[in-house]
């Protein structure tokens, strides 16, 4: 049995050294044997558009041995040079069957892939076989430059809404300053503020004003400000408690001088102290059983949530319902919605939350610029129908005014 | 004066992030990135304001005993026994010290387990408990007390049935089609409408904010 093992072990190795050699001795001739490919084509390289410059785009026609002829190439390898007979350097490289390679610098001088803008610059792309010796140089391309833009044309679309709007913007403001009566539909959410006040005081608990989790940059946190100064203004006239419970300390320190300001236009700068508006903590969840702890302590008349939420809109407003407070809400997140319109008395949804500052001081000036997202809208809603019939007809050219390019 | 220079800043700084936005050129994101670097160095100083505010706030509640003041206690031992021990530890040599400027901190085993074992469990907890009042948001929103009610629970049915493994595939393929219509057609027409509404008020926000009409974010509404 020994003898049988050690037989068949030595056939097997014997045979296993074999096909070793004949396997090493076909691939090394394979690769010694390939013929070059041809080269591509057609080479252009151009400054990319609309950038910060130091990029630069290669377009070639394949190798006729790119998946055809004699199907060698195995990749494209991009070499770039400052002039067409110093060194080139390799740069980057593609799989077969791309015609295309952006060469995309980065900023720092220092780095190998820093590419120089106004410098002339040269190009060449190799085919290349399995064999890396084994390959074909396409002819050199340059000088050619790359560029820093100025203006960014593909979001032209964008600059001309802006204009438009901000032109109709300011020609409702100008209307209201020379005193136009002004219709806007009336929100039931920002009636109920003055009332949700109301109760507060006579209910003799506090108002509970919550930011969310937005930061000072964003855009709902800015018109949160504004509601804010409102109700801290009507809140300082009925003499009643605001309680503001701060995620952000941007947001916090910002708050603080809001609400000081409007304790001030009441009149009654003596009833605010800093301790009204105060910060918690960036935690989200550690935020939530804070501001919990405090509806659940505190009772709360009224909740206002106005800024940006998210998973915690639906365990704060459900906290709230238990204890039995007037709940407002406004967020521009629209995955919150459902939740503040089940739990909230009142929801202000996307845009209201916007307009409500507007609709709060009932001042001319801000309702006319309500009036001029009103005609914006309606632009909106003509331009969709058009775009929807031309779409429906291959109208691809009106459809192609409103393309925006990043 | 102390009302128009912040208007004024506004006015400027808004002006430049719109050209920034139309003007791709290296010079306008420089200064893009340099004026977004000005947030981190804001935040830093607004983070001490802050915690200053939360020390305070609870050392009030504790020196006047107000109602429910343990937790004010709790709050700032939390506060100042995590800041301890995320500002000291051993290093590479095994020495303890303090160390403001390095991560040796944030390896202490102590502040590990204070947040892996206590932390990290506490802010599951607080997440998981959606769970139960979604379940209680959703019976008050499905209760098919109208037409429109009514519309809205058999949509949610179809939503949630899709995924049952028990009705077959028959039935699954249909109620996949069907539920596949719900969002992508009227759902997402509603979605993109309050989108649109978004975008409007957002520009009109911003521009109201950077003319100088909207000047609520200051205190003067």
């Amino acid at each position: 049995m020994r003898y049988i093992f050690v037989i068949f072990s030595l056939v097997l190795l014997t045979f296993s050294a074999g096909l070793a050699q004949v396997d090493t001795l076909g691939v090394d001739s394979i690769l010694l044997n390939i013929a070059p490919p041809s080269p591509i084509s057609n080479l252009t390289v151009y400054d990319k558009a609309n950038d910060h410059g130091h990029a630069l785009i290669l377009e070639w026609t394949p190798s006729p041995d790119d998946g055809a002829g004699m199907n060698t190439v195995m990749l494209y390898e991009i070499f770039r040079s400052e002039s067409p007979d110093s060194p080139f350097v390799n740069v980057g490289s593609v799989p077969l069957g791309n015609s295309r390679y952006d060469n995309i610098g980065i900023l720092e001088k220092e780095s190998r892939d820093y590419i120089p803008d106004n410098t002339d610059l040269y190009y060449r792309v190799d085919a290349v076989t399995i064999n890396p010796e084994v390959r074909a140089s396409s002819e050199v391309f340059g000088p050619v430059r790359s560029y820093s833009n100025w203006f960014h044309r593909g979001r032209v679309p964008v600059l001309l809404a802006v204009l438009i709007f901000g032109g109709l913007m300011m020609y409702f403001v100008t209307v209201a300053r020379k005193g136009a009566e002004l219709y806007v539909r009336p929100l039931a959410g920002i009636s109920a503020v003055d009332d949700a006040i109301g109760r507060a005081t006579e209910m003799g608990r506090p108002i509970l004003y919550i930011f969310g989790l937005g930061t000072a940059d964003m855009i709902s946190t800015i018109a949160s400000f504004t509601i804010l100064s409102r109700v801290a203004k009507q809140v300082a006239e009925y003499q009643t408690q605001l309680i503001v419970p701060c995620y952000d300390p941007i947001v916090m320190t910002v708050a603080q001088e809001v609400v000081k300001s409007s304790y001030l236009d009441a009149g009654h700068p003596d009833a605010y102290n800093d301790d009204m508006v105060f910060y918690i903590t960036t935690n989200q969840f550690a935020y939530v059983a804070a501001v919990n702890g405090i509806m659940l302590r505190e009772l709360p008349a009224t909740n206002i949530y106005m800024g940006k939420f998210y998973a915690e809109s639906l365990i704060l407003a459900e906290t709230g319902a238990v204890a039995g407070s007037i709940q407002i809400a406004g967020t521009d997140e629209v995955g919150q919605l459902p939740f503040f319109i089940i739990a909230c008395d009142y929801t202000l949804i996307g845009e209201e939350l916007y307009a409500a500052s507007a609709y709060l001081g009932r001042e001319p000036i801000m309702l006319g610029s309500l009036k001029a997202q009103d005609y914006a809208k309606a632009a909106v809603i003509i331009l969709s129908i058009l775009g929807i019939i031309a779409a429906n007809f291959g109208l691809t050219a009106f459809t192609n005014i409103f393309k925006v390019l990043d | 004066m102390k009302r128009q220079i912040p208007v004024f800043l506004v006015f400027i700084f808004g002006v430049f992030m719109v050209f920034q936005y139309f003007s791709p050129h290296e010079a306008s994101e420089w200064v893009y990135k340099f004026l977004m670097d000005w947030i981190y160095i804001i935040g830093i100083f607004a983070m001490a304001l802050g915690i200053w505010s939360l020390i305070h706030v609870s050392y009030d509640k504790i020196k006047h005993k107000r109602h429910d003041w343990g937790y004010s206690v709790v709050t700032l031992a939390a506060l100042f026994i995590m800041t301890f021990f995320g500002i000291t530890g051993f290093n590479e040599n095994g020495d303890w010290g303090f160390y403001f400027m390095t991560q040796e901190g944030l390896t202490n085993p102590m502040f590990l387990n204070f947040f892996n074992y206590i932390l990290v469990p506490i802010e599951t907890t607080m997440f998981s408990l959606l769970a139960f009042f979604i379940a209680s948001a959703a019976y008050r929103a499905f209760r098919a007390r109208n037409v429109l009610a009514s519309m809205l629970l058999v949509s949610a049915l179809i939503v949630m049935l899709r995924f049952n493994p028990y009705f077959g595939d028959a039935f699954a393929f249909y109620m996949n089609k069907t539920a596949a219509w719900l969002l992508n057609v009227p759902n997402m027409a509603a979605k993109r409408a309050i989108l649109i509404g978004i975008g409007l008020g957002m520009v009109g926000t911003a521009l109201k904010v950077v003319l100088g009409i909207e000047r609520g974010y200051m205190g003067k509404g």
